[in-house]
Formats: C-alpha cells, structure tokens, sequence
C-alpha cells in the first residue's frame, strides 16, 4: 500500500507536474499564436451565437 | 374522384430500442421498488420505494402513451435544410427552476427567521432547522441551479452546434428523472435520511440513480455536439461538457458507499477519518467550482454575448479561461480544512491553489464585462442585462474573497463563522441567481416565441428589489461574522476566554433580523419574476411570423 502510494506520489510530483505545466503552456500557445488564419478562426467561433436559423 | 393512399406506402409503425428499453427497464424497477417497499426496514424508506414504484409505473404508461400517439416516423432532424430544434424539454426545465428557485428562497426565509427567531422551529423534528437546511441548499443549488443548467445547457447546445438534440426519450429523461431525484432527496431530509455529508446528504439510492440519470445527460449532451453542424465548439459548450464530467467524477468519488441492505436506507463510507473529510470537501468545493462555477460560466459566454448582439470580448482569453480554471479549481479543496488533522502540506497546496485561481477567475470576469465595451449603454437601457452584468461584478467580488479567504491567517477569523455564510450568498445570491434570472428572461420569450417578457418594468422591480436584499443579506453576514470570529478569540487580560459562546449567540440576533429582511426580499423579487414568466407565456406579445427563426416555428408536438 505504501509502495502504492510511494509510486504515485512521486509521478505526480514529477511527470505529472511537467505534463500539466507544458500542457497549459500548449494551451496558452493554442490561444495565443500569432497568425491571421487562427484570429480569423477564433473571431469566427465568437460570432457562433450571434448567427440565426 | 378521391383515392385513398395505399396502405403499402404507410411506414411501419415500430417501437424505438430506446422505447423498449425504458419500457422494460422502468417495469423491473416497479418491481423491485414494490418488493423493497415491502420489507423496507424504516417508514420513511417504504414511503421513497413507493414514490420509486409509482414513478416507474407512470413512467411505463408516459411511454406507452407517447409510442401510441406518435407518427410512425421520429422527428426529423433537419426541416428545409434548417436544424429541428428540440425545445420542449427545454421549456419544462426551465420552468421547473422557476418554481424550484422560490421554493428554495421560501425554505432559505424560513431557516433565516428560524435562526433569528427559535420559536419557528415548532418543536417539530421534520422542519426543524437541521432538515430544513439541507433542504434550502439542495434546492436552490441541485434544484434552481441544476434547471437552469440543464435548461440552458441543452438550448445553447442545439443552437451553437446547429443540431437537433441527440435521442428522442434520452432528454426528457435526464430532466424528469432528475426532477424525481431531487424530489427523493427533499423529501428524505423531511424524513430524517441523509449521508450528513454536506451538499451530498442523498442515500446510496438515490446517488446511483442520479448517476443513471447524469451518464444520460453526459451522453445527451455529448452525442449533440458529435452530430454539429458548426465545425468549432463554441466555448460555452467546453464549459458546460467540463461541468457534466467533473460533476460525474465527484459524485461517484464522494458518495462510494456500501449499504448496509438493500432493504435500508443506511450505508456506509469507504473512506475512513481524515481521509474522507479530503473527499468530501474535494467534492464540496469541486461542486462550488464545477456546478455554480463552471456551469454558469457556460451561462455568461452564451447569453450576455446574445443579449449585447456582440461577440465576447477576446475568444482566445475565454480558452485560457477555461482551461486555467480547470486546471486550478480542482486542487483547491483542503482549504476547507484548514487547521484540521489534514496534513499540513495538503491544507497549504489547497491555499496556494486558490490564491491561483485569482487570476483565471477574474480573467472571467474581465472577458464577461468587456463584451458590453460599447455598448454600455445597454446598461441603462435593459435590465436584463444589467443583472448579468452585476452578476459578473459579483463574480468577480466574490472570487477575490474566496482566495483571501482561504489564506490560513484570514481563515482563522473566518472559518465556522456566519462570514462564510456571507461570502457564499455573494457568490450564491449576486452571481449564480442573477446569471439564471438573466438567462430565464432571454430564454422565456425566445423559447415561447415572444418579442419581449410580459412588463419589462417588472424585471427592473425584480432587479432593486432583489439587489436590495442582497446587499443587507451580505452586509449582516459580514458583519455577524466578523463579530463572532473576534468574540470568539477574545481574551481577558488574565488569559480567559472574555466571551461564553451564548453571548456571541446573543449578539447576532439583530443581524441575523436583517438577513432575514434581505432573504424576504430576494423572495419577492423571484416571485415577480415567476408571475412575469406566466404572463408572457400567456400574453406577451407574439413575434410576427417573419422574423421567427424558421426551426422554432418548425418544431413538432408544441
């Protein structure tokens, strides 16, 4: 149990911290990335509500 | 002359495997109910098997009924090329959170006066303040919160994704089925059964029929977004699909029970001593973060873009916002024990990580405000908007509170003081209720197809009113619990404690009067609101058949 416990405490401490940080990195980068297709993108799903059918 | 059609051409009529299912289904669970029901171990348990046995067998008969009315053929998802909303469940849901919201405002006067004034207890065990507490948080936050998230959830779903909402059955049963639920649990608090876990008192029961109920939700909501139309997600559908998921996990982490027979209402917990008090409050606070947080943000990126006819403030901050919430709220739970046998390490990780959520949550709120920039006007103008609005501003407020609060040396003069109550109802009151108050306003006409609400005048009385109420109920909570906390670590000269706890009881008396007030005028406010919704249901104004969007109009069996 210990051992158990030992094992995942030690990932999350190491491997899982740096998967989260970089992962949120990856999610800042995502949103922020200067280039005029993904602001085009991103203005274009801002306007999804305001469209009507 | 005039020929009759073939009856070849007629399609044949057949049930769904989802018809068949819930047929059998609903059948078996009359059954086992009856069979519980006879040798349940306590009265109050027979009388929740019997509500589970006639519930089943009204539910074989809706069924029944549905699959002989119906045509043969299940509405189709697209007419002339235009998505066929269903909006139905919707309508009932929405509904539902009116008449849930008063009842849960009236329970929350009821134990407000109870505290101020012991004598409302009326020595009576069912309504005494320890059953009806419950029964006031349950109802407002799973009852009036959890309508209008469902409500919402499966409208903004179907008209951001363009698609009819997934299964023809599955719908009306996460919303019936999760009526009937918080039915269960309301009236088994009355009745004295509850797990004592705060906000998830319901029986082992209950929880796995809720969580039958949430998987069909999960997959309602899912399956829609599969069959979209827009190529993008829009962000509101993220926030609400996060607030399904996570809610999900918490509620199996926090409710892993072992009953003690399947003819008791009892179980017991797997988690043991400190360990079970990290769960609960992981979950207890998750369900701050992920219901009344998550969910009604889902809320804010739809309704008060569609309401200022203009897009949120920046799109890329809203996948920040989101993705840093979540990736925050979830470790913030330990500091609702803060100086308890928790490790030191756990209760520290749970502070520093909301001191963190600072920044996302007020990134939220900055996103929401912006998008009035230019349109401030509206503000003036539209009251509607301006509870959403304020609701933001109350958002913001209190999420800034909440990290301070949490702060170890903050939280030794708050914890177990009416200023928590304070800073919920901050949260509670200001945002969550005016975020659904401004949805409900939005979605009522547009859902009954009307040009406005019934006496848009009204929702400005509803609006001062109800701020009003706020506004004393938050102030004497602060107070009261500022008071409390400094009596209760005052001490003489000689090192004696200068206060008995009765007199700190003592001195929130008058205070406890003006939340009293404030909650009676917050019930007022919700009143106007539910005669404004049956008015405009009933005579509001139509809108002229041209500028209906063609898939509301088209909508069958409404």
């Amino acid at each position: 149990m210990s051992d158990l416990y030992m094992t995942l405490a030690s990932f999350a401490q190491t491997w899982g911290l740096l998967l989260f940080f970089f992962g949120f990195l990856g999610v800042i980068a995502y949103a922020y990335w200067p280039s005029k297709k993904k602001k085009k993108e991103f203005e274009d799903a801002a306007q999804i509500p305001l469209k009507e059918d | 002359m005039p020929t009759a059609p073939a009856p070849t051409t007629l399609p044949r009529k057949s049930m769904t495997n989802g018809e068949m299912l819930l047929l059998v289904v609903f059948a078996l669970l009359a059954l086992l109910s009856i069979t519980v029901m006879a040798k349940a171990h306590t009265s109050a348990y027979a009388f929740h098997a019997f509500l589970f046995a006639a519930a089943s067998i009204a539910s074989v008969f809706a069924i029944g009924n549905r699959y002989m009315d119906r045509p043969a053929e299940l509405p189709p998802q697209t007419i002339d090329g235009l998505p066929n909303y269903n909006m139905g469940p919707v309508k009932v849901s929405t509904l539902l959170a009116v008449f849930w919201g008063i009842a849960g405002f009236l329970v929350g006067v009821i134990i407000a006066l109870q505290l101020a004034f012991p004598v409302f207890n009326f020595d009576l065990p069912w309504i005494s303040f320890g059953r009806l507490r419950p029964l006031h948080t349950s109802a407002v936050i799973f009852a009036f919160g959890g309508n209008v998230l469902i409500a919402t959830s499966f409208y903004v779903v179907q008209r951001t994704c363009r698609a009819r909402l997934a299964g023809d059955l599955a719908p009306w049963f996460v919303i019936l089925g999760y009526n009937f639920f918080i039915v269960i649990a309301g009236t088994g608090y009355l009745l004295g059964i509850t797990q004592g876990k705060e906000y998830a008192e319901p029986e082992w029961y209950s929880d796995l029929f809720l969580t039958v109920v949430w998987v069909t939700y999960f997959l309602v909501f899912l399956l829609t977004i599969l069959k979209r139309k827009e190529p993008h997600i829009y962000v509101a559908n993220w926030f609400y699909l996060a607030f399904i998921v996570t809610i999900a996990v918490l509620h199996l982490g926090n409710n892993a029970t072992v009953p003690v027979s399947l003819f008791s209402p009892h179980s017991y917990i797997v988690w043991s001593g400190v360990q079970d008090a990290m769960v609960q409050w992981w979950y207890g606070h998750n369900a701050v973060g992920f219901f009344l947080t998550a969910g009604f943000l889902a809320l804010m990126y739809y309704f008060i873009p569609k309401r200022a006819e203009r897009p949120v403030y920046s799109y890329r901050l809203s996948i920040v916002h989101f993705w840093a919430l979540i990736f925050l709220y979830i470790w913030a739970g330990p500091h609702h024990l803060h100086y308890t046998a928790l490790p030191d390490w756990a209760q520290t990780l749970g502070m520093t990580f909301s001191i963190m959520l600072w920044m996302p949550s007020w990134g939220g709120m900055i996103n929401g405000l912006m998008t009035l920039s230019g349109a401030w006007d509206k503000l003036r103008t539209d009251p509607v908007i301006r509870m959403m609005v304020v609701s933001v501003a109350f958002y913001g407020m209190a999420t800034f509170e909440g990290p301070m609060m949490s702060v170890k040396a903050v939280n030794s003069l708050s914890h177990y003081t009416e200023w928590g109550i304070g800073h919920v109802h901050s949260g509670a009151l200001g945002w969550v209720a005016y975020i659904s108050f401004g949805a409900i306003y939005c979605l009522v006409p547009w859902l009954w197809h009307k040009k406005e609400m019934y006496s848009v005048k009204a929702i400005n009385w509803h609006f001062w009113i109800s701020t009003l109420g706020i506004v004393l109920y938050i102030c004497a909570m602060w107070v009261a619990g500022i008071l409390q906390g400094l009596m209760w670590r005052a001490y003489t000269a000689l090192g004696f404690l200068e206060y008995s706890f009765i007199e700190s009881v003592e001195a929130m008396h008058p205070l406890y009067v003006i939340r009293a007030l404030g909650g009676i005028l917050f019930l007022v406010g919700a009143l106007i609101m539910a005669w404004n919704v049956v008015m405009t249901i009933r005579k509001a104004e139509p809108v002229a058949a041209a500028e209906t969007p063609a898939g509301l109009t088209l909508a069958p069996a409404e």
